[in-house]
């Protein structure tokens, strides 16, 4: 090996507790080239530019922390949804937790299955879309994610989904270690959403790689669960077509470590890319640490992208936000828009941003702000002297400080529900 | 209704005494106008009597209805009656109008102790009262005050005024930046809520608000203390003669 014995060493001791999965030659052959990837980039250290702000150590150690599995008698995420469930408990899929992987308009299949056979998409895609998102900036949890990933879904739309598919990660070992990869196509002119929610283990690595035919429209809908000891180190892997749509948006409250990648490419003119999320955290009930890590390539003419991440920290929470537009050269009329703001409700809390525009082609509108700031003690007196409660006013004003990001769900049941889990969580942690 | 004796504060930041020994008697169902030049201490007052940091009272007190307002937060006084329509009312992005509004009336109902108002039975009171102020519904589903203009922000006031329906309204310098049309509905929506029962505050630089609004009694304000008061023909004497000779004369 050509790397320095510094790196290759943490990396080796990571990988010694690891198996790689069986699988068809393909599946064999996608996994060791990820495996070389991975030791050609060795794991994340401190030092590196990209994770300047977040520290990996517990990302990378062998083993995970333990972390207490949260328990509630509420009811969870999208209960009164009609969708199609598919139940992993610690990362294992749990067949008699999920429905039947049966839907109109759309292939569902386990991971562990498709790699056993030579499903030609499947093939074409796994490690596909990761393996180009390791550049220019390397992602070693995401090859190391391809490597060893035995459990995830892999999911084909064909027309448009009927219904979304609901993917529940539980967590129910305080020792867990997970690694689940999902590969999601879109058809020309499909669509389909997928909603994502709970911790998932302990430690969770997850990729989702996912290709947008022309014409088709993918929606990501995100909760990250209650459980504050829990860490997450979190992939999407989008590629757009022409006037294809990509619309993503994530809730994370509590969680000791959140690190949240989005590699999205747009490669089809007047395609179109929003990628937003909402993080609240609170250091008096535990240790909060969220990283949002966003990389936007236009590489078509005429694509809208749009980032928009919103952090409310109070108690020693900790928010970071690396953002980057690329606009390739051949990329007019691209329209990048990037925001990120925090609000700090003490002087503990902190936010770190980086916000980088690279822009190749003459003909651009792009733009991007990054604010951090305290509740605005005029907007507050106001509404006190109207009679409102000084809690109750702060929400009102928090919940007006998220609504940029909130307002990114476009479907409105989806958006009462994110609304009723961020009300909850505030009523839970008045200052 | 509205009691206030000797009421020394100062500015919690730097040790500068503004109001330096208010006295000020306000009853149920009369109006009462403070006038008075620029730094002579009226918006002070207002503000301390809604409860805004940034000021202490260093002596005196003031009291509504028998209860000691200064010991209570903001939402407290407000919920026990006492309303100030800001000179300059603040605009928060993100926050609807409405919500804002049914938000303040419920959680003063609340506090007293009574029913809450559903969203139906709100929305047919805000509606009637909105078309009297000649608030559209486009303002009422907007953001509190946000592109609002200086007329609108005021009328906004009123509104906020009318549904709250508190028994102490203060009216901080609702007629800056108003023309003549708006002046009228602003006046009008004031006079509307004008009954036995309520008392009013009304501070204004100038006497035209007046014409509007007939106050039962004038104070002049200066250096932090009412130094002369009267009928409403003290506050014509200060339109055509200025402060100065008021000022001269209790000098």
């Amino acid at each position: 090996m050509a790397n320095p014995a510094a790196k290759t060493d943490p990396l080796e001791a990571r990988l010694a507790g690891l198996t790689l999965p069986e699988g068809a030659v393909w599946a064999r052959a996608a996994r060791a080239a990820a495996l070389t990837r991975l030791r050609g980039m060795g794991l994340p250290g401190k030092r590196d530019e990209y994770w300047k702000f977040t520290d990996p150590a517990s990302l990378n150690q062998p083993t995970a922390p333990r972390a207490k599995c949260f328990v509630t008698d509420e009811a969870p995420p999208f209960s009164e949804m009609d969708r199609l469930r598919i139940v992993f408990v610690d990362g294992v899929f749990d067949a008699a937790a999920s429905d039947d992987l049966v839907m109109e308009g759309v292939e569902i299949e386990l991971l562990a299955d498709a790699m056993a056979r030579d499903i030609h998409w499947a093939r074409d895609l796994y490690g596909v879309l990761e393996t180009r998102g390791q550049s220019p900036v390397t992602r070693p949890h995401a090859a190391l994610n391809t490597a060893y990933a035995e459990n995830g879904v892999v999911i084909r739309a064909t027309g448009r989904a009927p219904r979304p598919i609901s993917l529940i990660y539980l967590h129910g070992s305080e020792s867990s270690d997970a690694i689940l990869h999902h590969v999601v196509k879109v058809e020309d002119g499909a669509s389909l959403t997928i909603l994502e929610n709970g911790p998932a283990a302990a430690r969770f690595s997850k990729s989702m790689e996912v290709e947008i035919g022309d014409e088709a429209a993918f929606h990501h809908i995100r909760l990250q669960g209650r459980d504050h000891e829990r860490r997450a180190a979190t992939h999407m892997f989008a590629r757009l077509g022409a006037r294809a749509a990509y619309k993503s948006f994530t809730l994370t409250v509590n969680g000791v470590l959140t690190r949240n990648e989005q590699v999205v490419e747009l490669t089809g003119d007047n395609a179109l890319a929003h990628i937003a999320g909402a993080a609240l955290g609170d250091g008096a009930t535990g240790d909060f640490h969220h990283d949002d890590t966003v990389f936007v390539t236009h590489d078509a003419v005429d694509c809208e992208s749009r980032q928009v991440f919103k952090k409310v920290l109070r108690n020693g929470a900790e928010g970071v936000f690396q953002g980057k537009i690329l606009v390739k050269p051949e990329a007019q009329k691209t329209d990048g828009y990037q925001l990120s703001q925090a609000l700090l409700l003490d002087d503990n809390a902190s936010f770190q941003a980086k916000p980088e525009l690279e822009i190749y082609a003459d003909d651009v509108q792009c733009s991007h702000g990054s604010t951090t700031g305290a509740i605005d003690e005029e907007a507050l007196f106001y509404l006190r002297a109207r009679g409102v409660p000084e809690g109750a006013a702060t929400d009102l004003l928090v919940l007006a400080f998220l609504a940029e990001s909130i307002d990114e769900i476009e479907d409105e049941t989806l958006r009462a529900d994110i609304l009723t889990r961020l009300q909850g969580w505030l009523d839970r942690h008045r200052g | 209704m509205l009691e206030i004796k000797n009421l020394h504060v100062s500015l919690e930041e730097e040790d500068k005494e503004i109001l330096k020994g208010v006295d000020l008697h306000v009853e149920a169902g009369k109006v009462h106008a403070i006038m008075g030049p620029n730094g002579s201490g009226k918006s002070t007052l207002s503000y301390v009597l809604s409860g805004k940091g940034g000021y202490e009272v260093t002596s005196g007190g003031a009291t509504l209805k028998g209860a000691d307002l200064l010991e209570m937060d903001p939402e407290e006084r407000a919920a026990a009656g006492l309303f100030l329509a800001f000179q300059y009312p603040v605009e928060i992005p993100g926050v609807g109008n409405m919500t804002f509004l049914r938000t303040a009336v419920n959680a003063q109902r609340k506090a007293r102790g009574e029913e809450e108002m559903t969203a139906a039975e709100f929305l047919k009171v805000i509606r009637a009262k909105a078309k009297e102020l000649k608030i559209d519904a486009d303002m009422l589903k907007r953001p509190v005050n946000v592109g609002f203009s200086g007329g609108e922000k005021k009328r906004n006031e009123i509104l906020q005024m009318a549904m709250l329906e508190p028994s102490m309204c203060i009216l901080d310098e609702t007629d800056s930046g108003l023309d003549v049309d708006a002046m009228k509905l602003v006046a009008e929506g004031v006079n509307a809520l004008r009954d036995e029962g309520r008392g009013f505050l009304v501070i204004t630089h100038y006497q035209r608000l007046l014409d509007h609004i007939q106050p039962d009694v004038v104070h002049i304000m200066a250096a932090g203390r009412i130094v002369k008061s009267g009928g409403p023909e003290l506050a014509l004497e200060v339109e055509q003669n200025g402060y100065a000779d008021i000022l001269a004369e209790v000098a």
